[in-house]
């Protein structure tokens, strides 16, 4: 056996024992995952008795469902959670790539000013806003529980991030030349930013609505006390305030969970490729 | 020219940079200005006059023995976390850039636990720790077996535990694209000069990829210290408040018990020591990078 073969061989095995390795990892990753998945179709007394097991003593059932979605009202929390998303997504993306595009075009001072005043303030946690935030939009303006409140919230707290990235790319794939033509040809500065600059920005647009989508749909602490009626709940606080209900009733719980899982999890199906690229894209240039 | 007018500027810049501007001041700039004064005041959240109490509040941050004891907890939490995050994390990077069969699969299946909030994550936790393992514990022999979250290093284990199963994919993320940017060729002469395999992860390639070691450490710092979903969904500070994290102390101070400007005091201090930590981190990684 000649040298090269050995080492291919070797290579070969090598490479076996890391497939086994990840293999049996990504179970164990995965694996609590899978134990809702299996107790999800069990009843309360069979997943008491016995949560490992595949199928219980009473055998399938999809009654924890209907229930927890009844109980949890999921269409209507569903429908908020998206609602909120979308528009504060939306709402992001016009927002900072508009704020970027005249900054990086711009030397002056308001310019300056307020984008280093968004560089400097992405170290601040939210713990440390969320005592004034209550005490003036709830104790002095008085609007709190509206959704639109908590859009405008939102929105406000990712602008920073998302301006800084549109700043980036703008800065380094935008040629101005493009613009100068554009002006020349009688475009306004507005017709040229949307009809020129901001369709060039896909990519960083995808970035952004990937990272902060993904941000708002999962946050617990800004919504919980912006949103205290139980119409305006969004899934992770209706989660948490079904489980403070319902949490000796484990099938029902388990049921729960899963809904509140589900709907992400069904969306990295399709767009896995992309969010992996825009998370990873996000927090290098973050 | 009309470009160069004063009028001209501020309209361009109120029409682009206006709405981001506006939202950005009203949610940061002035609750965090607002939140510096309510740390002089003493507020009940319902009265309408705040009394001005001068430093009594920070006075009271340093005699709240409980908020320092969730710091301290804090601190033991994250620098285990923060360590077993990134071993895991450079382990899992290492496995899956290595050429085997199916990596892309296996890099978008460690990311999962990234896409679902902590408050979901947490409850599907405390199910694993209190009934799976509960099961495997008496199937194993062991009768009435306890659950690991109703004692106090129970939870903390459960804690950092599930803290690494969340963050580890995530940071496995940065330390992949830092694997890729240290280039093949490198590599490679470093083993014709006669390194094995491990010199030459260790002296090439892990001195490359510091700037990646760098950002995982900083998020993973900022991320543990201001832990808060899944500490209240997993174990809501229990047993006997042995599991309150900072963050939770924080809200629970101003929210449950009332004292806004104590709360606000304590939440302040805590986002010092956060910055002084990873602002360190990040100066001491920077000095040392070098470049290929």
């Amino acid at each position: 056996m000649s040298d090269s073969e050995r080492a291919l061989r070797k290579k070969k095995i090598s490479h076996f024992f890391m497939l086994l390795l990840l293999v049996i990892l990504f179970f164990l990753f995965i694996s609590p995952f899978l134990l809702v998945v299996i107790n999800v179709f069990k009843t309360k007394a069979d997943i008491t008795s016995n949560p490992l097991g595949l199928i219980g003593k009473h055998g399938f059932t999809t009654k924890n469902f209907p229930e927890a979605m009844r109980k949890m009202d999921f269409f209507k929390v569903f429908g908020n959670s998206l609602i909120i998303t979308v528009c504060a997504t939306i709402l992001t993306i016009i927002f900072s790539a508009m704020a970027g595009f005249v900054m990086v075009r711009n030397k002056w001072v308001a310019c300056n000013a307020l984008f280093s005043l968004m560089i400097a303030s992405m170290v601040i946690p939210f713990q440390v806003l969320m005592v004034p935030l209550v005490s003036v939009y709830g104790g002095m303006f008085g609007v709190l529980n509206h959704r639109l409140t908590l859009i405008l919230l939102h929105v406000g707290f990712s602008v920073s991030m998302a301006t800084f990235m549109f700043h980036g790319a703008i800065h380094t794939n935008i040629p101005l030349e493009l613009e100068e033509a554009a002006y020349i040809d009688g475009c306004t500065r507005w017709q040229t930013f949307w009809k020129i600059v901001f369709p060039l920005l896909t990519p960083t647009i995808a970035t952004v609505a990937i990272i902060d989508a993904m941000a708002f749909w999962n946050d617990y602490l800004l919504p919980s006390l912006v949103l205290q009626k139980k119409d305006l709940y969004t899934i992770p606080i209706a989660t948490q305030s079904f489980y403070g209900t319902y949490s000796t009733d484990i099938g029902l719980v388990m049921a729960a969970l899963l809904l509140a899982m589900l709907p992400i999890l069904v969306l990295y199906i399709f767009l896995q490729k992309f969010i992996v690229k825009g998370v990873t894209s996000g927090a290098v240039k973050g | 020219m009309q470009r160069n007018k004063m009028s001209y500027k501020v309209s361009q810049f109120l029409m682009f940079a206006g709405p981001a501007g506006l939202l950005f001041v009203g949610t940061v700039i002035i609750p965090f200005l607002y939140g510096l004064y309510l740390t002089f005041t003493s507020w009940d959240g319902i009265s309408r006059t705040k009394p001005f109490v001068g430093f009594e509040n920070y006075a009271s941050t340093f005699a709240d023995t409980a908020y320092w004891q969730a710091i301290g907890r804090t601190l033991i939490y994250s620098i285990f976390s923060v360590i077993l995050i990134n071993i895991v994390a450079f382990a899992l990077a290492y496995l899956v850039t290595s050429g085997v069969k199916g990596q892309n699969f296996f890099r978008a299946g460690f990311f999962i636990p990234n896409l679902i909030g902590g408050i979901v994550l947490g409850y599907v936790w405390k199910f694993v720790f209190n009934r799976a393992f509960v099961a495997v514990a008496e199937s194993l022999g062991q009768r009435n077996a306890a659950s690991l979250l109703s004692t106090t290093n129970g939870a903390m284990f459960c804690l950092i535990l599930v803290s690494v199963w969340q963050y580890a994919g995530y940071m496995m993320l940065i330390y992949v694209a830092g694997f890729m940017s240290v280039s093949e060729s490198l590599k490679e002469a470093a083993m014709i000069d006669g390194c094995t395999p491990a010199q030459a992860m260790q002296n090439v390639t892990i001195p490359l990829m510091r700037s990646s070691f760098v950002q995982c450490i900083f998020l993973s710092i900022t991320r543990c210290f201001m832990v808060y979903d899944v500490n209240l969904s997993l174990t809501k500070g229990e047993p006997f408040n042995s599991s309150v994290m900072a963050a939770m102390h924080v809200f629970n101070q101003a929210f449950t018990y009332k004292n806004y400007g104590t709360g606000q005091a304590e939440a302040l201090i805590l986002f010092v020591i956060c910055a002084i930590v990873g602002v360190t981190q990040v100066y001491i990684g920077k000095k040392g990078e070098v470049a290929a």
